[in-house]
């Protein structure tokens, strides 16, 4: 394990132990979705991705891809113009 | 593999505070007005003030419908006149948070001469005038912010008509607080609404929104994700500018950002300071 | 020291009459915008309001004035605004949207010669059947017409109580000669005014639907920032208040606001009958017109006809059931207005029997002389 990197600092911080990391869970209501793709496009992590089946309104609802690099910053919760997105954040262990 | 969890058992943040046995709402896909709502729910709930002391008025349009969605005393009026009938709700209830949430045409067009006073007396109103440069209810007609040139269904030949600087034209009638966002500025949006809520005085928030339906596809912008990442390019916050110079025009730069914030006694403030040095007694 | 009205006996102002009966009945909020021959009015409003806690503003035009009375009506503000013909034509739609939400609120309506800019400063009584039509659908509004200043400040007392009772625009058809007329006027003490109050609702909001009717067919009232969350718009709705664009919803909604003031009609309708038990010839009249018409009468009677005079206090909803009752033991209507023949027609379409109707008129500016309506008693045929 190397332990300091090019910049001669620690790799790790000293207090990993001690850090609460959160994780972001994104829950989608895709019968709301009307498939405007903001959310996805403007995802910071682009985690979201279309998902190739069609909600019952005909349009494609977005599902989450990489749930591991999700934040939970809850950008897709604001940006989303049909109350369709709830982003909560859990701890990662 | 999926990752998706769905919905079912889980309570949207805003849930207390917009009707959901009315969804979905009747707005078009890719239409910013969801998010200019959300952005007022959020900041509501932010403040953490009641929800009986807030009344949200609206007049007529796509803009309109917002009263129908908000949990809360909410007043569909008539054309243009969602200012004149806030001022007499204000004046009612002095306690009373009361928005006026309207589109462009509602409030520059026919309700022009409401927004002029309702600013020239500084009266305590909140107002968010969503812009999408068109009447979109009515199917895309042009309309006193609609760009020079563009196309919609009643100039096929492009407008002939300049267009309204709406902080301008806000600020110059004696508004105190004037500020533009892009609906996807969701985060300073939701700022600007909290402050404009927490201040006395004449508050305009003017709210760019997409319209695909009514003026993006007559003008070839494509979809509404197009003209977000239109704004995304084009945006430039420029906060504390004189709002004459705050440029939006068609295909070239958008200026955002809180332009004014002064500090004027309210009509209330005055009326209120009048009667007693007149030594009327309330 | 409490504000307190003025009670007494004063040689008063029709106008101010009217706008001390307003303070007296409770109202506390008035928006409008100068016109002759209203403007008194707001001025005396202008000065006696703030002392009771009230507020006046005066709007940019008198679109906004009614818009603004039915905002602070919503926050359970008794509201009015006074103005003549070319500002009540600004107002119409307003007061369809007053009509369609099921707000209270108090027009009064100067009138003077019209149409158009008219005549500024002379009396006319042209704006009845815009009273009742003006704005556009179908809908039912209630209008009175005061004859004296007693009448200016004790109708705009009733207007204000009918106007709550069943939550509808309630028009005062006053005209500028009665409007600016000096008379005596005995104000009562304020304990002795009968004030009736909006229904409030009964349940919490938790169960409250902003429009489901009573039994008179008004719903409850809930006003802003009480916890009801209430929703209210112009379009067709249902009982919670929500849109609902369809053709059933619509039936169902309109069909209570005609209902409700139709069915009611015994309770709104006032009306005065002067020596009606006999006559043979009845003449019908309001405003300043029915004061000449009483002279017209008394004359006849000393001359040996048989006349009466009916007086319309309650003009809509038009009190067509007494009249039909009535035109069926008399010669003739005569029917003395200064219009065209607003009223003339009313009494023609209610009359049974095919009795005749021989109208007064003239078109504005000049009073109707009691020898004019004598010519019109004299007269065989129309």
């Amino acid at each position: 394990m190397e332990k300091t990197n090019s910049k001669g600092f620690w790799r790790k911080p000293l207090d990993i132990d001690k850090i609460e990391r959160k994780r972001g869970i994104v829950y989608i209501d895709e019968e709301l979705c009307k498939g405007c793709t903001f959310c996805i496009e403007f995802c910071p992590g682009q985690v979201l991705e279309k998902k190739d089946k069609l909600n019952s309104k005909g349009y494609h609802p977005p599902y989450v891809k990489y749930p591991e690099k999700c934040t939970g910053c809850g950008f897709c919760e604001r940006i989303c113009p049909e109350f369709a997105i709830v982003v909560e954040k859990e701890l990662v262990k | 593999m999926e990752e998706t969890k769905l919905m079912e058992k889980k309570v949207h943040p805003l849930e207390e505070y917009f009707r959901k046995e009315r969804l979905p709402h009747i707005w078009c896909s890719g239409c910013g007005l969801g998010i200019a709502m959300t952005s007022f729910l959020y900041a509501i709930k932010e403040l953490e003030i009641p929800k009986e002391k807030v009344a949200v008025v609206s007049g007529i349009g796509c803009s309109g419908r917002v009263a129908g969605y908000v949990k809360m005393d909410s007043y569909h009026t008539t054309h243009g006149r969602a200012i004149a009938f806030a001022t007499g709700l204000k004046l009612a209830k002095p306690d009373l948070y009361v928005v006026v949430f309207s589109g462009d045409g509602d409030i520059a067009a026919i309700g022009g001469n409401h927004l002029i006073h309702a600013a020239r007396r500084n009266m305590d109103l909140t107002v968010i005038c969503v812009n999408n440069f068109n009447y979109g209810m009515t199917g895309g007609q042009f309309g006193p912010t609609t760009p020079l040139e563009a196309i919609t269904t009643t100039t096929p030949y492009g407008n002939f008509e300049y267009p309204f600087n709406l902080p301008h034209l806000a600020y110059s009638s004696g508004a105190t607080f004037v500020a533009r966002w892009t609906v996807l500025h969701a985060y300073q949006l939701r700022q600007s609404i909290k402050k404009a809520l927490l201040r006395k005085g004449f508050n305009f928030i003017e709210v760019i929104s997409p319209c695909p339906t009514g003026f993006g596809r007559p003008n070839k912008i494509g979809e509404a994700i197009d003209e977000m990442r239109y704004y995304k390019e084009n945006s430039i916050i420029r906060n504390g500018i004189d709002p004459k110079e705050a440029e939006l025009s068609f295909r070239g730069k958008i200026v955002v950002g809180e332009f004014v914030e002064e500090e004027r006694p309210s009509f209330l403030e005055i009326y209120q300071k009048f009667l007693k040095e007149k030594g009327v007694e309330k | 020291m409490k504000a307190k009205i003025l009670t007494g006996t004063h040689y008063m102002l029709g106008d101010h009459a009217c706008a001390e009966g307003a303070i007296a009945a409770g109202c506390r909020f008035f928006a409008g915008y100068p016109i002759t021959p209203s403007t008194e009015i707001a001025e005396w409003i202008a000065r006696r309001i703030p002392l009771f806690g009230g507020i006046y503003i005066q709007m940019e035009d008198e679109i906004a004035s009614i818009t603004a009375l039915i905002g602070a009506s919503c926050g359970g503000v008794k509201s009015m605004t006074a103005t003549s013909g070319p500002g009540y034509s600004l107002m119409v739609e307003g007061i369809g949207l007053a009509v369609m939400l099921e707000v209270p609120c108090v027009i009064v309506n100067v009138q003077r010669g019209a149409p158009s800019t008219g005549l500024p400063t002379l009396v006319g009584q042209g704006d009845v059947m815009q009273a009742r039509w003006g704005s556009h659908g179908d809908y039912e509004i209630i209008a009175l017409s005061p004859n004296s200043c007693q009448e200016m400040f004790d109708l705009t007392i009733k207007a204000f109580n009918l106007s709550e009772k069943y939550r509808v625009p309630v028009t005062i058809l006053a005209d500028e000669a009665v409007g600016h007329l000096r008379e005596k006027v005995v104000i009562p003490p304020q304990e002795e005014i009968k004030i009736i109050n909006r229904e409030k609702p009964k349940v919490p909001p938790e169960e409250y639907w902003p429009y489901v009717p009573n039994e008179n067919l008004v719903p409850p009232m809930a006003i802003a920032g009480e916890g009801y969350y209430v929703h209210m718009t112009g379009l067709t709705h249902d009982e919670r208040g929500y849109p609902d664009i369809t053709g059933e919803a619509h039936e169902k909604l309109v069909r209570r606001l005609i209902d409700k003031i139709q069915k009611n009609k015994k309770d709104i309708i006032e009306y005065e009958e002067i020596m009606i038990d006999d006559a043979e010839i009845v003449v019908v009249s309001f405003g300043i017109t029915a004061r000449a018409a009483l002279r017209a009468v008394k004359e006849a009677r000393k001359k040996g006809i048989k006349a009466g005079l009916f007086r319309l206090i309650t003009i809509w909803p038009f009190p067509e059931e007494r009249i039909a009752e009535i035109s069926k033991k008399i010669e003739k209507f005569v029917v003395a207005e200064i219009n065209q023949g607003q009223i003339r027609r009313e009494v023609e379409r209610a009359r049974l029997n095919g009795v005749p109707v021989i109208g007064v008129h003239k078109l504005g500016g000049d009073l109707i002389t009691p020898d004019e309506i004598m010519e019109g008693i004299w007269k065989k045929q129309n």
